[in-house]
């Protein structure tokens, strides 16, 4: 009687660890068949994450929507993925004389995925549509230089619209249009390859439900399945005319909600690419993957951001604190230690993706963001100590690692100053509330911020961040020299001109450090043995439609 | 029994209208979810305050919650920030954690039932002292180093599962899974079960049952478990809702797009129509769970009764 007891209930055991063994092959079996699949049809596998908004294109503020808007969209003009300059895409000329009136000319040819040409009607319905205030598109700020922007889009709380066109848009033909702006603004037509200004078909206005279901551009590839929240299936579009058809047969983007789990999936062969590696990896992924890891920089720099509003921060004198902190901090070790080189130290308010003809210069900032302990001690001190004696940097604990590296900078300043209470790490649950925060002017002391291009011009890292009353001016910043000079920079009839312009108008932000620049991000990403031809653009989004599959 | 069970159901009106009420105001606390929507940049006046008409954020909380309540009578639980209506999330996601959930709940009653019988009847053995020492270790070990350890040297090393469930997760995908997210309950299964049948062994029902000469299995199964089981029966039932909220660590390292998933980005994201929607629906199933668990005592000990 004992024995058969015992026998039972290790024939159930055995059977449980039976099942589970042989789900696990089949599961397993199940996964080389997805893989010998890919390679047949050239599909490659990527990670993803879950946009935060429906994709449209003047609605996509963060980089996981966009890199789908990419491939599936193509602007009048397209940031060249090694050296970040503005081409003509759709544009077959845009000629101005006075850096306010452009004229848009379009190539011929060009359809949606569905059919439908993309001819001038395109831009000025979808720009419309955009602009306009019932829509409430996220990114409607992008398009204020068109004449007539207050008129759709007023901007104080509460006002309706009196129009629901742009004046400033008129249609010459199919395949022309004008832009009237409502200031001189000579990198206008540099900032026309973001996802805002992508042009729209007739299918998205007439049924807007369908089209957010599975959206239809007119890029190198088309949606054919879209899973919210879990996956996006996209083919190549062989009617695409353009000069930079997909190299391989689609992708498969997986949403992921943890990256460790992307590269753990990566390593076990389930995926092909991994568009950023774990904080967690950095140390393994040299031996992992050997040179399929990718560590280039990107249009990202990292700040800590003063609310100059505060009486804490708006002393005639607290400009010197703020230089000596910056020279408090030991940007080289912190990169180096916490960040295993995936961030470089900066030195300036851009980043060096933008090259020295597009504005980024080495070293603008100088000696004041080199590491000095005592000329930083010496600063603190001149300009009347630390407000209150000590200081806290805000973050939010919820996503990202800053919590680390924050510690580390406050280490650096309490080092350099021998005061082991001067700086302490101030969390902030989620990003929501701390954006609440910043955006309703409640900081006190210093905060964490980021800035990541929307497009790669020096006016896109200082006119938005720095300009009195600007949209990201989270410092509140004014200063009427900085600002005189950006209207100028944004006035001059040259490129060249313009950037040396923008260039002045930065050197005032060391007088003034109303940020501490920190350091320029890098893009990580990892791929399998099965691709090649991987990089990274300047926005640290893959280069999909380059990528060829074994 | 049936007014009982009227009466539970009754019970469970004003327990449901407070806990949405709570949930709804706590999020609410957690402050404006429209600056966070613009990312990095500061959203312009204008369409922060159109967002704001939209969803109703910009009336008092007493009206926003009438208003999501009578929204929710008439089935329409809202919409997430992506567009996605909230029942079409939670169609999505209650699925996968059902499934994760009932594999879960298996390997606790399978394992946790059998190990907690034999290392009770084995008091002081080897077998028990191993046991219990095993327990202790699984309850010790957080469950996000179980799973990473577990997923790395099943899916990575072994390779005998992939390493994250795809989107449809079905139940072979979910085994792992399923038992890391049961072992820490599986263990207090275990620990629970051993208590009880040590205890009922010296039972007078017992010692009458071995008296009258009857099977050693029918003793065992039917007097010394059927009386055992009541405790371990109330901690699995609200086990249920405990395992379906708290999946969230266990979801995110296998990549399952479930409850937990959704729970936290609707927390990251300050969205309440999708952390009220879920919970609201996690309340209830607490609360049928434990309903469940009160009429089953009369099934285990029929000397138990209701009115």
């Amino acid at each position: 009687m004992r024995g058969a007891t015992r026998v039972k209930w290790a024939v159930g055991v055995t059977a449980v660890a039976l099942t589970a063994a042989a789900c696990g092959g089949s599961s397993d079996s199940g996964g080389s068949g997805s893989s010998t699949g890919g390679s047949g049809g050239g599909i490659v596998r990527a990670s993803w994450g879950d946009p935060q908004n429906p994709l449209e294109p003047a609605n996509t503020t963060e980089v996981q929507g966009g890199k789908v808007l990419d491939m599936i969209f193509r602007g009048l003009k397209q940031y060249n993925p090694k050296t970040a300059k503005a081409e003509n895409m759709i544009a077959d000329s845009i000629t101005t004389s006075d850096s306010q009136n452009f004229d848009i000319k379009l190539k011929s040819g060009w359809t949606f995925s569905n059919g439908e040409p993309v001819n001038a009607d395109s831009f000025i319905n979808a720009w419309n549509y955009d602009t306009l205030l019932k829509n409430a598109q996220l990114n409607a700020s992008f398009f204020q230089y068109i004449d007539g922007y207050d008129k759709v889009h007023p901007d104080t709380d509460g006002a309706k619209s009196t129009a629901t066109t742009l004046s400033g848009l008129t249609k010459v033909s199919d395949t022309e249009f004008k832009v009237k702006l409502n200031q001189k603004f000579a990198l206008f037509p540099d900032t026309l390859g973001y996802a805002a200004f992508y042009p729209l078909p007739k299918a998205f206005f007439s049924n807007r439900t369908a089209w957010l279901a599975k959206p239809v551009g007119n890029g190198p590839y088309a949606i054919s399945s879209y899973t919210k929240g879990s996956k996006m299936e996209l083919k190549k579009w062989d009617g695409y005319k353009g000069p930079d058809p997909a190299r391989n047969g689609g992708v498969e983007l997986r949403v992921y909600t943890d990256n460790n789990t992307a590269y753990t999936d990566l390593q076990a062969g389930n995926i092909d690419l991994v568009d950023d590696i774990p904080v967690a990896q950095l140390r393994n992924v040299k031996s992992d993957l050997g040179d399929r890891y990718i560590n280039v920089p990107a249009g990202i720099i990292q700040t800590i951001a003063f609310p100059l509003y505060s009486s804490r921060w708006s002393s005639a004198n607290s400009a010197k604190v703020r230089q000596g902190l910056s020279m408090a901090i030991d940007r080289k070790q912190i990169t180096d230690t916490i960040f295993q080189q995936t961030r470089t130290p900066a030195t300036d308010w851009t980043s060096p993706v933008l090259g020295s003809a597009g504005g980024y210069k080495a070293g603008l900032c100088g000696a004041e963001c080199t590491y000095n302990a005592a000329k930083a001690k010496q600063l603190v001190a001149e300009g009347g100590g630390l407000p209150g004696g000590k200081i806290t940097i805000s973050y939010n604990a919820d996503t990202g690692s800053h919590k680390t590296w924050v510690d580390a900078v406050c280490n650096s300043i309490n080092n350099a100053l021998g005061n082991n209470k001067a700086c302490v790490g101030a969390p902030v649950g989620t990003f929501a509330d701390f954006r609440n925060r910043i955006t309703s002017k409640q900081m006190n002391d210093p905060f964490r911020a980021g800035w990541q291009m929307d497009y790669p011009l020096i006016q896109d890292f200082l006119q938005p961040q720095y300009f009195t009353g600007a949209s990201s001016n989270d410092s509140h910043y004014s200063n009427a020299t900085f600002d005189k000079l950006v209207n100028q920079a944004n006035a001059a009839s040259s490129t060249a001109d313009s950037v040396s312009k923008f260039q002045d108008a930065e050197k005032q932000l060391v007088t003034d450090m109303p940020a501490i620049p920190l350091w320029y991000q890098n893009g990580s990403a990892g791929y399998s043995a099965n691709l090649s031809n991987v990089a990274l653009n300047p926005f640290s989004v893959p280069v999909y439609n380059e990528i060829k599959v074994k | 029994m049936g007014r009982y069970v009227i009466r539970r159901l009754l019970q469970m009106i004003p327990v449901f209208i407070g806990s949405t009420f709570l949930i709804f105001f706590m999020v609410y606390a957690l402050g404006d979810p429209v600056a966070a929507l613009f990312g990095d940049r500061a959203p312009d006046p204008a369409t922060a305050a159109q967002i704001r008409h939209d969803l109703h954020l910009d009336d008092p909380l007493w009206k926003q919650y009438l208003i999501y309540m009578k929204n929710i009578f008439t089935g329409d639980f809202g919409t997430a920030f992506n567009g996605q209506s909230v029942t079409s999330l939670m169609g999505s996601a209650f699925p996968v954690t059902i499934r994760l959930t009932i594999v879960a709940i298996i390997f606790e009653i399978i394992i946790g039932i059998t190990l907690g019988v034999l290392t009770g009847m084995k008091r002081g053995k080897p077998v028990d002292t191993g046991v219990l020492l095993l327990t202790l270790i699984v309850i010790s070990v957080p469950t996000f180093v179980t799973g990473y350890v577990l997923q790395y040297l099943f899916g990575v090393q072994l390779k005998w599962t992939s390493p994250s469930v795809s989107p449809d997760a079905p139940f072979n995908e979910l085994i792992l899974p399923g038992l890391v997210l049961a072992l820490v309950s599986l263990a207090y299964v275990t620990r629970l079960t051993r208590t009880s049948i040590a205890e009922n062994t010296r039972a007078d029902y017992l010692r009458t049952a071995v008296a009258k000469g009857l099977p050693r299995r029918r003793i065992i199964v039917r007097h010394l478990l059927r009386n055992s089981l009541i405790p371990v029966v109330t901690f699995i039932g609200t086990d249920i809702g405990f395992l379906m909220g708290g999946a969230i660590v266990t979801e995110r390292i296998f990549n399952i797009h479930g409850v937990g998933y959704q729970l936290y980005q609707g927390i990251l994201r300050n969205n309440a129509p999708t952390v009220v929607g879920f919970v609201t629906i996690l309340v209830l199933v607490f609360l049928i769970a434990n309903l469940l668990v009160d009429l089953l005592y009369a099934v285990l000990d029929p000397r138990i009764r209701y009115a």
